[in-house]
């Protein structure tokens, strides 16, 4: 497509997210079958699922209290009383012919995700409601050529609907809030996060306006957007389109339209205002639920560090970069992995670069997740004061003591000793050393004390492969300058 | 309230059903009884009353977080008018 940065600019995108997560339940929202991604198709089904007549649903305490841990993470109200919904609609894979969902009284309003925008600044992305519902069954369309084939192993899964105010005003933003929400899920252990099976599903609102206009232009829902890339490529693809049709003077519908990945582009799947009449009541097979404040605040403090909080300690308390902090928090378990390094040492920047560097390059090199990673944080920290106290040089330690510890997880001054790496600061020790470089080369001490101060590196190094790595620099360096400079 | 063909064509779609000549007349004259019966209820005055959702006064009627097999497989797909040995068929949805 043809528009300029010049046309482009006149415009203002305005996007909302609607993302539904899978809750990491072992049971379904309103029946006890199993919830679990990848089983044998319908065998993870009861007569309540299939929706046989007489069934009744039975709440699952757990999706409501994951709900909640959503919304104080995001700073929510979490509503005292609620009632479900019944959305009622005919399709092959809602065996009910209703979804049960939150409609009136939806458990989390307002709150916020905290995001960066396209130039890395911070920005506060309004929630609207989060609520509880139901997944559908899958419809199976290429396996036979004649016939649908229904799966209902993901009828009843338990989801949480967050959905965002239009506060969004860029694909970049919009690849940001859902990589925030997904991070945010998983360090709450609510949902697995994976887009590409789907247990994180992201449809978006988006409409454009000319940036003076006072009112929202006309607003296209886009579904099926299975990546983050995706979520990204679909809304600018979108915002161009609009804008292209109304440069033409075209007529935008309200209609959603599905993302065809292969292409990039979307196209038309249904006109919006013919075909949604879920004719919403209250469901009246579930009593209320309400939600205590003594409740809350169970979870509140039964919480796990979330990454902002982990970000900004890193960042205020422990002096650690932007950066370094961000590729920490970026995932849960490295996180947790880092804190309970720093439980045993006070040096947080090289716990970080341990962490950020052989760790995670071992990791990236086996293709291991850190919790399968058999070295135990303690270890780590040792070797890092082992380093500090000048006992150990930073590549010894990096390129001999740290794949030894990979093997069998002992400890660094163990491994050090046994191999005789330690390094000695023992200034008698370091001397004899000196005193044998000095009288093996003559010429170049003589050099050097004639004033070819460059020569200091040569000297060193000679003195560094005498005690074959093991003289700490620091100490010998200090050493050998006094003793060049004697006589 | 009156009952259009309107109506009658909205709500057949929704609900999947098909009326056609006679069976439309037949089914707006029905429709409309219904609807103007239960519209007697509109006469009374309900200005500041909490609409009445449940009939009982039990709240958080929940079920813990466990797993249970209760139907087999073959036991969920025999009811249906077709099906294979893993899944419900039924008439192509997307047109190719």
């Amino acid at each position: 497509m043809a528009i300029t940065e010049e046309i482009r600019a006149k415009y203002k995108p305005v996007i909302g997210l609607e993302i539904h997560a899978q809750m990491l339940t072992r049971s379904k929202a309103y029946s006890n079958d199993k919830n679990e991604y990848g089983s044998a198709p319908n065998t993870n089904v009861s007569v309540i699922t299939l929706g046989h007549p007489g069934t009744l649903p039975r709440m699952n305490r757990k999706t409501i209290d994951f709900a909640i841990r959503m919304g104080i993470a995001c700073d929510c109200k979490i509503s005292e009383l609620q009632h479900f919904a019944r959305k009622n609609y005919f399709y092959p894979d809602l065996p009910k012919g209703y979804q049960i969902t939150q409609d009136t009284t939806p458990i989390c309003t307002g709150g916020s995700v905290l995001i960066k925008d396209e130039n890395g600044n911070e920005k506060r992305v309004g929630l609207t409601r989060i609520h509880m519902e139901e997944d559908a069954g899958k419809s199976i369309h290429d396996i036979d050529p004649f016939n649908t084939l229904i799966d209902l192993n993901r009828a009843g899964v338990p989801l949480i609907e967050i959905v965002s105010e239009p506060d969004i005003t860029s694909s970049q933003q919009a690849y940001n809030y859902v990589t925030e929400v997904r991070k945010l899920v998983r360090y709450l252990d609510i949902c697995d996060g994976n887009m590409e099976e789907g247990s994180l599903r992201c449809d978006a609102n988006i409409s454009v306006m000319l940036k003076d206009a006072k009112e929202f232009g006309v607003k296209v829902e886009v579904k099926n957007m299975n990546s983050m890339r995706n979520v990204q490529r679909a809304i600018e693809y979108e915002i161009e389109r609009q804008i292209e049709a109304i440069e033409k003077g075209e007529k935008l519908v309200q209609e959603t339209r599905n993302f065809n990945a292969l292409n990039g582009t979307t196209t038309a799947m249904r006109s919006k205002e013919a075909a949604n009449d879920y004719r919403y009541f209250p469901e009246p097979d579930l009593q209320p639920i309400r939600v205590t404040q003594q409740h809350v605040q169970k979870i509140r403090e039964a919480m796990p560090p979330l990454p902002n909080f982990l970000h900004t300690k890193y960042t205020t308390e422990l002096g650690l970069s932007e950066y370094d902090a961000g590729v920490i928090t970026d995932q849960k378990e490295i996180a947790l992995y880092f804190e309970e390094i720093i439980r045993y040492t006070k040096n947080y920047k090289a716990a970080a670069n341990w962490v950020m560097g052989d760790i995670k390059s071992h990791l990236n090199a086996k293709a291991l997740d850190i919790t399968e990673l058999k070295l135990s944080p303690n270890h780590v920290a040792e070797l890092i004061s082992l380093i500090d106290s000048g006992k150990l040089s930073h590549s010894l330690a990096s390129q001999k003591v740290f794949p030894e510890m990979l093997k069998a997880d002992e400890s660094p001054l163990k491994i050090a000793e046994s191999n005789n790496w330690i390094q000695t600061s023992d200034e008698g020790e370091i001397k004899k050393l000196i005193a044998a470089v000095i009288a093996e080369n003559p010429s170049e001490i003589a050099r050097y004390r004639a004033g070819e101060t460059k020569l200091m590196g040569f000297i060193m190094g000679q003195l560094m492969k005498k005690s074959a790595g093991k003289a700490d620099p620091k100490s010998a360096g200090k050493l050998l300058t006094e003793m060049l400079s004697e006589n | 309230m009156k009952i259009t063909d309107e109506t009658i064509d909205h709500l057949s779609h929704l609900a999947r059903l098909e009326f056609n000549g006679d069976q439309k007349e037949r089914i707006k004259t029905d429709l409309t009884k219904i609807i103007d019966f239960v519209d007697q209820l509109s006469s009374v005055n309900t200005d500041g009353v909490e609409p009445l959702i449940f009939m009982t006064e039990t709240e958080n009627v929940l079920r813990d977080d466990v797993d249970v097999v209760t139907i087999s497989q073959t036991e969920a797909l025999k009811n249906a008018p077709v099906h294979d040995t893993d899944y419900f068929k039924i008439p192509t949805v997307l047109k190719k």
